[in-house]
């Protein structure tokens, strides 16, 4: 959790279309869903960056261009200054091997039909340089230990573990090549209320340990501000808000960033009567067609003209210490989070 | 509709509340063994009263619901015991067609995943005023005329342009609306809600929360929630039933629980929650994990993970305890873990 001014990532301009097309023969391109529409961010050495947002948002797309799954529309990702979007073959491959998943879903991001030592060796066979032959099955039951499974289940099969140890496989598998970023696409939100605080235990020790950067993507604020140095709030292929936990959550000052955080049940009933809450109407537009201007106009109590003609730049505002995304943006005082 | 049901089930004794579960047992039959999913489950509730019935995955408390509304699979269901009175009826006992009355008149329910709980190949509006077609007879076009109203009563803008539209064409949380609309049709006594936005973001968690509470007003339902994330729970509950292992393992006003919990599964829950105060540190979490309902442990359900254990907890189930007129723990200790009271 200490995190130093050293970057190992940087998002710069990044957007991803995705064309929609019409017709069977002959495709014409007649629009695009903006999933990931203009993201910059930095990531440091040890860091945790949170990011937060409704589905359909753009955070997984975010994910996968970061991994290199997706090629981006324009835009880069630099890890230690090299461009990953430009990255091809051989290049890309020693690339691939410093960032790294943890899926959401531990049911299933793992093959039923291979051994607990084959699901977390397979990195080694696609990077034989990391370990040789000879010392896998031994490094295998290193990263058990390490998530805290015990080695001796290196032959079993996904199904004869629960949830939460699924996750931990998972882990094992991410961690197997040693990387320096893992990205953590909603890691918890399928396990059960009390594997929960289990995993996230787990992420902190080894962040620890081993000096990771996290990417931590999840729509449980809670979580996200219990292990994020800094967080940053996503709406429509957007950032809007970016900050330390404690700016985002003590004094958020985008009017999406408030909402999200009021809409946030409090896990305790007192006082719950005269508590003040946001409630948004509707659902999120479309990102195929999403409002002109600042994307969240149309749900917004604070929406002007302004808002309609000009798009928000994500800057430092007057009277608040880090980068909203608002024409209008003002801190104020959200009780309910977290 | 009050007076269709209390001729038909009005018969019976009322003494105790709107809908009592009493002591039910269910069980599977699986060809890996007796999967005893819910075992000696009690709570009621009353119109206008909200319970929280909290528990992870496995907890019996779909299976609990599943039974009240009659939609058990049976087999490899089995009611082993137990009553479930409704106005003082044992509803185990009725014949089908009187449940069949019960189930949307009485009863009803709302599913967790709006998408699958609906059919694929109806318009929503056709599926709505198919609740008054069936039990009421209504006509198709006066029971198309209710289905609007019913969207509009559940805020679904343009509620005439969109009933005839299909399920693919709502996004979740209007889908959950219309989940709501087709079960509140008939004006039940009691709603039971499982897992109603859990499939949803939380600013759409936040509407239809809303939406359920001001229903609950109009009408005064009993409103049955089932739930395992503590924060819903704390927003809107009036009594808490926590379930682990097939059985209620503490019952209290939502208040008493989350200020002083008297299980220490209670506890573990409430303190693994995240806190702004303990950030940095380690989260406090349950160690091991929920039992196997094949192989349940012996004597308490919980002792295999519990910091209080004894050598009584290995071999004596808890009984439900009672602390102080309605509040409840199936704890040995429970004056232990209360008087410790939170970390």
């Amino acid at each position: 959790m200490k995190a130093s001014a050293e970057s190992i990532l940087e998002v710069r301009d990044l957007v991803k279309h995705f064309p929609l097309t019409q017709g069977i023969i002959v495709k014409r391109q007649i629009g695009a869903i903006k999933a990931v529409d203009g993201v910059s961010f930095d990531l440091h050495r040890g860091e945790t960056l949170g990011i937060v947002g409704e589905s359909g948002c753009g955070k997984s797309t975010l994910a996968k261009l970061l991994m290199a799954l997706e090629r981006p529309t324009s835009g880069s990702v630099r890890i230690h200054g090299k461009d990953i979007t430009k990255a091809k073959g051989a290049e890309l491959k020693r690339m691939r091997r410093n960032i790294q998943m943890v899926m959401q879903d531990p049911y299933t991001s793992l093959n039923p039909r291979m051994t607990v030592g084959d699901i977390v060796g397979e990195p080694f066979e696609i990077h034989p340089d990391v370990a040789p032959k000879g010392d896998r099955r031994r490094r295998v039951q290193e990263l058990l230990e390490v998530v805290g499974l015990n080695p001796d289940h290196i032959n079993r099969y996904p199904h004869q573990f629960s949830g939460g140890q699924r996750q931990r496989i998972g882990i094992a598998r991410g961690l197997a090549l040693q990387p320096e970023i893992i990205i953590c696409d909603e890691p918890v939100s399928a396990l059960d209320v009390s594997i929960q605080a289990q995993v996230m235990n787990l992420l902190e020790r080894l962040q620890n340990e081993f000096g990771l950067s996290y990417i931590f993507i999840a729509h449980d604020l809670s979580v996200v501000r219990h292990i994020s140095d800094r967080v940053a709030v996503m709406y429509l292929g957007k950032i809007v808000e970016l900050g330390t936990d404690s700016e985002i959550y003590d004094s958020p000052t985008h009017p999406y960033t408030q909402a999200l955080l009021s809409a946030v049940p409090v896990p305790d009933p007192e006082g719950r009567e005269t508590r003040q809450r946001i409630i948004l109407q509707g659902d999120p537009p479309s990102p195929a067609n999403p409002p002109s201007g600042c994307h969240f106009r149309t749900r917004c109590w604070k929406a002007q003209d302004i808002c309609a003609q000009q798009v928000p730049v994500l800057e430092r505002r007057p009277g608040s210490d880090h980068p909203s995304a608002c024409h209008f943006a003002e801190v104020r005082d959200v009780v309910n989070a977290q | 509709m009050t007076e269709v049901l209390s001729e038909q089930v009005g018969s019976g004794s009322r003494s105790g509340a709107l809908l009592e579960v009493d002591n039910l047992h269910v069980e599977f039959h699986t060809r890996a063994g007796v999967a005893k999913a819910v075992n000696g489950v009690t709570y009621s509730v009353d119109a206008g009263e909200t319970l929280a019935v909290l528990g992870e995955s496995g907890s019996g408390k779909s299976v609990t619901a599943q039974t009240i509304m009659g939609i058990l699979d049976m087999p490899p269901g089995k009611i082993t015991g137990g009553e479930i009175r409704f106005r003082g009826v044992d509803l185990l006992k009725l014949p089908e067609d009187q449940r069949r009355k019960i189930r949307g008149e009485g009863i009803s329910m709302v599913f967790q995943d709006a998408l699958s709980a609906l059919n694929p190949v109806f318009p929503v509006g056709w599926q709505i005023a198919e609740m008054f077609r069936m039990h009421r007879g209504t006509s198709r076009a006066e029971a198309k005329k209710k289905a609007i109203e019913l969207m509009d009563r559940v805020r679904i803008p343009a509620a005439k342009d969109r009933v005839n539209d299909f399920p693919h064409q709502f996004s979740g949380g209007m889908r959950q609306r219309i989940m709501i609309a087709m079960a509140i049709a008939l004006d039940p006594e009691i709603l039971i809600a499982d897992e109603p936005t859990t499939a949803l973001d939380v600013t759409v968690q936040a509407q239809i929360m809303e939406l359920l509470a001001e229903l609950q007003r109009e009408s005064n339902m009993g409103l049955i929630l089932i739930t395992h994330d503590l924060g819903v729970v704390a927003d809107v509950a009036d009594k808490i039933a926590v379930m682990y292992g097939g059985r209620i393992v503490e019952h209290a006003e939502v208040h008493d629980l989350y200020k002083n919990p008297a299980h220490p599964y209670s506890k573990g829950l409430l303190e693994s929650i995240p806190r702004v105060d303990h950030k940095g540190q380690e989260l406090y979490a349950i160690k091991g994990m929920p039992p196997n309902l094949l192989e349940m442990p012996s004597g308490c359900a919980f002792h295999p993970r519990c910091p209080y254990r004894r050598e009584t907890c290995e071999t004596d189930v808890p009984p439900l305890y009672t602390i102080s007129g309605t509040r409840g723990s199936a704890c040995h200790y429970w004056r232990e873990v209360i008087d410790e009271g939170q970390r």
